[in-house]
């Protein structure tokens, strides 16, 4: 017989055990193994993927702060370029005030050493004018400064015109109040009687004469009366040499200045100057 | 000329006794379990392995998958079962190889104890998977009519696996002894080896029909999943 019935349990019993055995011995550790591995795998596929999302979410972070840092960093470039822009017109507007104060402040010392510079000058030059023309009369002619400018303003007053002389001795006449002389220097008796006698001469006037020294005159006589007057001074030559001077302070030294400048060749021109001042309306004084 | 190695008989006492099928059965089986526990000795569970490692994951696996294949959803419940059938039966194909090495697969006693397994085996899982009653009522199915025609298959199919693998197993062992006769040395040899691309065959075979018939206790249709097998 082909089937030993034997042989068929022992065989079922050893299959059986070889099954246990196996499944002890083979099985549960490769399959232990296979387990492990692919759980490490996952463990590390897990970690790599948390790994790329959180990278991904740092790369996305990164890139939004990078662009809000570039907006900032461009918009206080703006700011900082609008401030600069700013704070370079207010410097430069500071600096053109302070520049603009600072030349005014120039030119109103340089005005004031003008101003005091010529009337240094004016008043040194007067000063000089008289000495000089003082002592080149009293040695070559013996002849006083005072009287010889008494002499010039009487011998003018006789010189004016016709029509001069008619509207002062109107004013003469009409006025009641007495004639003032106004002069630089104190008048002697024979002067003062001189002037009144060529006022009665000239302008018909027979009231009385006041007579007062002025300073201001600069070398001159001033006979006013009701608001008119005549006068004679050498404000005129101090005029002339004041603005040669100007010239020259101000760099103007041109040669039709310079020959101007001269005082000598100016003379003649304003020596037989006699000022007669009206008031607004055209009337003489 | 012996048929079956049931017939060397080493030693007997009365109803016991001791014959080439299960001495042979005893050296596979001691093959296997001192293979598995040398090779299992030191296994890595990074990412480099032995080559042994590798070979042994690679068998477990592949029955893994195909029983997965197959359609049992749960592989590693029955990996122990179907597996150690593969693994015992072409173990025992592979030792033709050896001279003097008589296959325990070719007694028809060592696969009727094998169909045996697997005929207790299937009801077996299969109340497991759907209790006593969902697994007897398939026996019913598609009517009650059809109860005795599904109980002679059952039957018939474990007769059908005994006599299979037996008449292969057997068929090769006498082929190859009938050439010895006639024609020595080379011819012989050829047989021998394609003697074990059948044995391998035949292994393939009776385990996937044991996946087979199980699968099919679990709730499937009791005929429908059955392969054809042509051999």
């Amino acid at each position: 017989m082909l089937i030993d019935w034997f042989t068929v349990v022992a065989q079922a019993v050893n299959f059986l055990i070889l099954v246990w055995l196996l499944k002890r011995f083979f099985y549960a550790p490769i399959l232990n193994a296979i387990d492990a591995r692919e759980m490490r795998i996952a463990s590390e596929l897990a970690d790599a993927s948390a790994q790329k999302d959180l990278a991904q979410r740092e790369r996305a972070e990164l890139r939004d702060k990078n662009q809000e840092f570039d907006h900032q960093r461009a918009s206080l470039l703006g700011e900082a370029t609008l401030s600069a822009r700013a704070e370079r017109q207010r410097l430069l507007d500071d600096v053109r005030k302070e520049a603009e104060g600072l030349r005014t402040r120039q030119m109103d010392s340089l005005r004031s050493d003008y101003k005091n510079l010529k009337g240094e000058i004016a008043r040194r030059t007067r000063d000089e004018v008289f000495a000089i023309a003082r002592k080149t009369l009293r040695d070559l002619a013996s002849v006083n400064l005072e009287e010889q400018i008494v002499a010039v303003f009487i011998r003018q007053c006789r010189s004016l015109h016709e029509e001069k002389k008619k509207e002062l001795q109107a004013v003469f006449k009409a006025s009641a109040v007495s004639a003032l002389v106004r002069s630089t220097f104190p008048l002697s008796a024979e002067q003062r009687q001189a002037i009144q006698l060529m006022s009665q001469e000239v302008f018909g006037s027979a009231g009385h004469f006041r007579f007062e020294t002025s300073p201001d005159l600069i070398s001159g006589i001033e006979l006013s009366m009701d608001g008119h007057e005549v006068s004679w001074s050498i404000a005129d030559y101090l005029l002339s040499l004041d603005k040669n001077v100007g010239s020259l302070l101000c760099g103007e030294s041109s040669a039709e200045d310079q020959k101007e400048s001269h005082p000598g060749e100016k003379r003649p021109e304003v020596q037989n100057d006699l000022r007669l001042e009206s008031e607004p309306d055209g009337q003489s004084r | 000329m012996q048929l079956s190695p049931d017939d060397i008989i080493f030693w007997q006492g009365g109803f016991f006794k001791l014959n080439a099928t299960i001495v042979f059965t005893w050296a596979v089986m001691l093959l296997l379990t001192v293979g598995s526990m040398l090779l299992a000795r030191r296994l890595s569970t990074g990412m480099k392995r032995s080559r042994w490692q590798n070979l042994l994951e690679v068998v477990v696996t592949a029955i893994e998958k195909q029983i997965e294949e197959v359609g049992l959803t749960e592989p590693r419940k029955y990996l122990g079962f179907l597996g150690t059938l593969f693994l015992f039966v072409s173990m025992a194909s592979l030792g033709t190889i050896i001279p003097g090495f008589k296959p325990p697969t070719s007694s028809l006693s060592t696969t009727v104890a094998l169909a045996i397994c697997v005929f207790v085996a299937v009801p077996l899982f299969g109340i497991e998977d759907q209790g006593v009653k969902g697994y007897c009522r398939s026996y019913m199915e598609p009517t009650v009519i059809m109860l005795p025609f599904n109980i002679i298959g059952e039957i018939s199919r474990t007769l059908a696996l005994a006599v299979r693998l037996f008449g292969n197993m057997m068929s090769g062992e006498m082929i190859v002894g009938i050439l010895l006769t006639i024609t020595p040395y080379l011819f012989p040899i050829v047989m021998t080896a394609l003697g074990l691309l059948t044995g391998m065959v035949q292994a393939y075979i009776f385990s996937i029909l044991a996946t087979v018939y199980i699968a099919a206790a679990m709730g499937g249709t009791r005929s429908g999943n059955q392969p054809e097998t042509k051999e």
